[in-house]
């Protein structure tokens, strides 16, 4: 099984979660976390979704929910050419006995304490996934009582945007909406 | 402010401006602004019987004329009755765009009367489709929605409009442009790709033309003789494609798949290249995947990325238009030929020998009675390649298929992908309304036909004639196939009895038809001819036939292509061919 990161610019209206959500069940494509927001223009959304595909092409699936009308621009992140990070929070076992211990894997991590409780530490950490994955297997030996993951985002390393990638792909800089003016009457 | 109108008006002006002249629907509550000026335009409104029937309509007006077929709906009961047609449009990729009535904003999501979250129940059915509340949204939304259906591979739109954008007061603005962010469909193939594809041809000694549906929506069926003839290869076209291309002529080998002749389906097989024009290599044509034309590299032109290896692998995609894909190939092809070109006679003589030893054909009912084959067949030559052809779902689509001798594009109307049985009734008269001056033919089982035959009524009040042959062997009879071949003539539940029970003909005249009957083969060309000099009325036919009769050649469902049968338990004798 191979996991795959695509980010997808979506029209920012109502329904575009629905109609990935219903792509992406319908043909059988499994999500494995999937993030969405505003981005720096108020009409266009990101996602982030992480993909296990199992006998389906990545092509294939991008060429599927390129098909979604509101679907603006897709692109694949991969581990070298891209930051990818998610946000963990986590209550963990702790007293006073353990308490050193439980901070030392904390600031391996780089993580923080953003609550101390009679019998816990809420934890907020930031990482890519191996990094919280590892930083999850030693908190596990003090006991998690709870834990909530945001989804993986993921932004491309240097000067280039998914944006001017998407608009230079589409031609939409030069003519923005070429021969989308006779077609259209019936 | 002086130049206000209501959304509904609104709407009828947009329908105006974006060229409908027809549509097909049924009020009721939440769609009932809409139909006060709807009562004044100049676009025909039909008034059906069943939601159902307006949408199948619809997709029959636009699988004649090209154009966009319009079909309307209330809330609720009334929206969801159109989600059949919905989707089937969208399999068979028509241009049809529905409007439904939803509502009231402030009442979406409390569960109010006839209130039906029909945008996302027809998110995967649909192309696109958009829920409006606010009335100046919806000059917009319909002229996106016009461009949306017929642009690309075209396919079926919904609108909603919540009753109060339909009520309240808005400025009537038609977009002069429009600015789809996310949606850009390709037109002009590749340069390469044409270049990569002319030079597999010249090379291929073994190479066929599958030619699917896209060849009619892409208006291409000139290109596609020009092309096919400069090549000179065989042509199979599959049931969507029947009419792209010349029953006549000598190339074609006719349909492929579960249903298709010997020479189609070997000729597939046996192929070292595919030349896939506007075809998805679907399931039904392929047989089992993994053994489908085993030795043949694939050229895949369509207009759709998504179909490029989506079930198999392209060697050369091209992306586009067919129209100037075929236009951009001929000049390409002529100048690889100049260099080299294979020969390809030895290919033909496995193909003629084939096509020679394994025609299609049938065998008439021992005990007299009548034989299914010979009646499409026989409506088929009397009524000639001009008239238009449509089948419900069935032995009886696959007889019309295969005995119909198709001539032109946009003269066979069928339900291909969903499989909708009850399409054809208003599907012809969707058909006959694009078309009135041509006959009409729904070519019926009496299965279907008792799904949707209250749009007779439609067409009895509408002055549309069409013609009805109700196939009748009192059976579901492609399932009763099924259950003799598979489940040891067990016949669970096919048996209808129709032969009993409706009185078709009694039937037809109740709902201002005319009602013909015919049991004898000594009759079948008099009744039809007699059916096809009425020209005033509908006429329905009910055609009596034996109920064995099955739809041969077969490859069974889920097994590979090389096992099809001619007959039951009958293979073709390969040892005997050259292959």
């Amino acid at each position: 099984m191979a996991q795959h990161i695509l980010s997808v610019l979506v029209e920012n209206s109502p329904g575009v979660l629905a109609r990935v959500a219903s792509l992406f069940s319908r043909r059988g494509y499994n999500i494995h976390s999937l993030a969405v927001g505003p981005t720096e223009s108020p009409e266009i959304s990101r996602m982030t979704i992480v993909l296990n595909l199992e006998g389906h092409a990545l092509d294939q699936v991008s060429a599927q929910l390129f098909k979604l009308v509101n679907v603006i621009g897709i692109q694949e992140m991969e581990g070298r050419n891209s930051h990818q990070r998610e946000l963990l929070m986590v209550k963990v076992n702790s007293d006073p006995n353990n308490r050193p211990k439980v901070e030392a894997v904390i600031a391996k991590y780089r993580g923080a304490i953003v609550n101390q409780a009679n019998s816990s530490l809420t934890i907020e950490a930031i990482g890519n996934s191996a990094e919280i994955a590892a930083l999850l297997k030693e908190l596990s030996s003090f006991g998690i009582k709870e834990l909530v993951q945001s989804g993986l985002i993921a932004l491309e390393i240097g000067d280039t945007t998914l944006a001017e990638r998407t608009l230079q792909e589409t031609g939409l800089a030069s003519s923005s909406t070429h021969s989308q003016t006779e077609d259209y009457q019936n | 402010m002086a130049n206000e109108l209501t959304g509904a008006q609104a709407l009828v002006n947009a329908l105006e401006d974006s060229g409908v002249d027809v549509m097909f629907g049924i009020p009721g509550g939440a769609i009932l602004p809409a139909y006060d000026p709807i009562f004044d335009s100049k676009i025909r409104h039909i008034l059906v019987r069943h939601e159902q029937g307006a949408g199948h309509a619809a997709t029959g007006y636009a699988q004649v004329t090209g154009r966009v077929g319009v079909c309307v709906a209330t809330s609720g009961p009334g929206a969801t009755n159109l989600v059949t047609p919905i989707a089937d449009a969208q399999m068979d990729s028509v241009p049809i765009v529905a409007i439904t009535g939803q509502v009231p904003s402030a009442a979406i999501g409390t569960d109010a009367f006839q209130e039906a979250d029909i945008r996302g129940i027809t998110m995967p059915v649909t192309k696109h489709n958009y829920l409006i509340t606010d009335p100046a949204q919806i000059p917009r939304a319909m002229a996106e929605a016009f461009y949306i259906a017929s642009s690309g591979r075209p396919g079926p739109v919904l609108v909603d409009i919540a009753k109060d954008a339909l009520q309240k007061m808005t400025i009537y603005n038609y977009p002069k442009k429009l600015n789809l962010l996310g949606y850009h469909p390709h037109a002009e193939p590749d340069a390469q790709a044409i270049r990569e594809a002319a030079s597999l041809i010249a090379q291929a000694s073994k190479p066929i033309f599958y030619i699917g549906g896209g060849v009619i929506k892409a208006n291409a069926a000139k290109e596609l003789l020009q092309l096919a003839e400069l090549v000179g290869a065989p042509v199979v076209t599959t049931l969507m494609a029947r009419g792209a291309f010349p029953d006549s002529h000598s190339q074609h080998l006719g349909m492929p798949g579960m249903h298709g002749t010997v020479a189609a389906v070997t000729g597939l097989q046996k192929a070292d290249l595919l030349i896939t024009l506007g075809a998805r290599f679907d399931d039904r044509v392929t047989g089992k995947l993994s053994t489908f034309a085993p030795d043949a590299k694939v050229i895949h032109a369509d207009i759709d990325p998504a179909e490029i290896g989506k079930n198999r692998y392209a060697d050369v995609p091209i992306i586009g238009d067919l129209g100037p894909t075929m236009r951009a190939l001929i000049p390409a092809l002529k100048a690889e030929y100049a260099r080299n070109r294979a020969d390809i006679s030895q290919w033909w003589k496995q193909i003629n020998s084939l096509r020679q030893r394994y025609p299609l054909g049938y065998s008439e009912p021992g005990d007299g009675s009548l034989s299914p084959q010979y009646v499409i067949e026989r409506i088929g030559a009397i009524t000639g390649p001009d008239g238009i052809y449509v089948a419900g779902v069935g032995q009886h689509q696959m007889w019309a298929s295969q005995f119909v001798k198709f001539e032109k594009p946009r003269t066979w109307l069928n339900s291909g992908g969903l499989g909708t049985m009850g399409y054809a009734v208003p599907a012809a008269m969707g058909a006959k309304v694009g078309a009135p001056d041509t006959p009409v033919w729904a070519i019926d089982g009496d299965g279907c036909f008792q799904m949707t035959n209250q749009e007779l009524v439609t067409c009895a009040l509408n002055d549309i004639p069409i013609k009805v042959a109700v196939i009748n062997n009192e059976s579901l009879g492609m399932v009763r196939q099924w259950q003799a071949l598979f489940y040891r003539e067990r016949y669970s539940n096919t048996d209808l009895h129709s032969k009993r029970i409706p009185d078709f003909a009694k039937l037809a005249e109740a709902m201002g038809c005319v009602g013909l009957r015919c049991e004898s083969k000594g009759d079948v060309d008099k009744i039809i001819k007699e059916a096809n000099a009425i020209n005033d009325a509908p006429v329905v036919v009910d055609f009596s036939v034996h109920r064995d009769a099955m739809v041969w050649p077969m490859v069974a469902a889920g097994t590979s292509n090389d096992d099809i049968l001619i007959a039951k338990e009958m293979a073709p004798d390969w040892d005997s061919q050259e292959l």
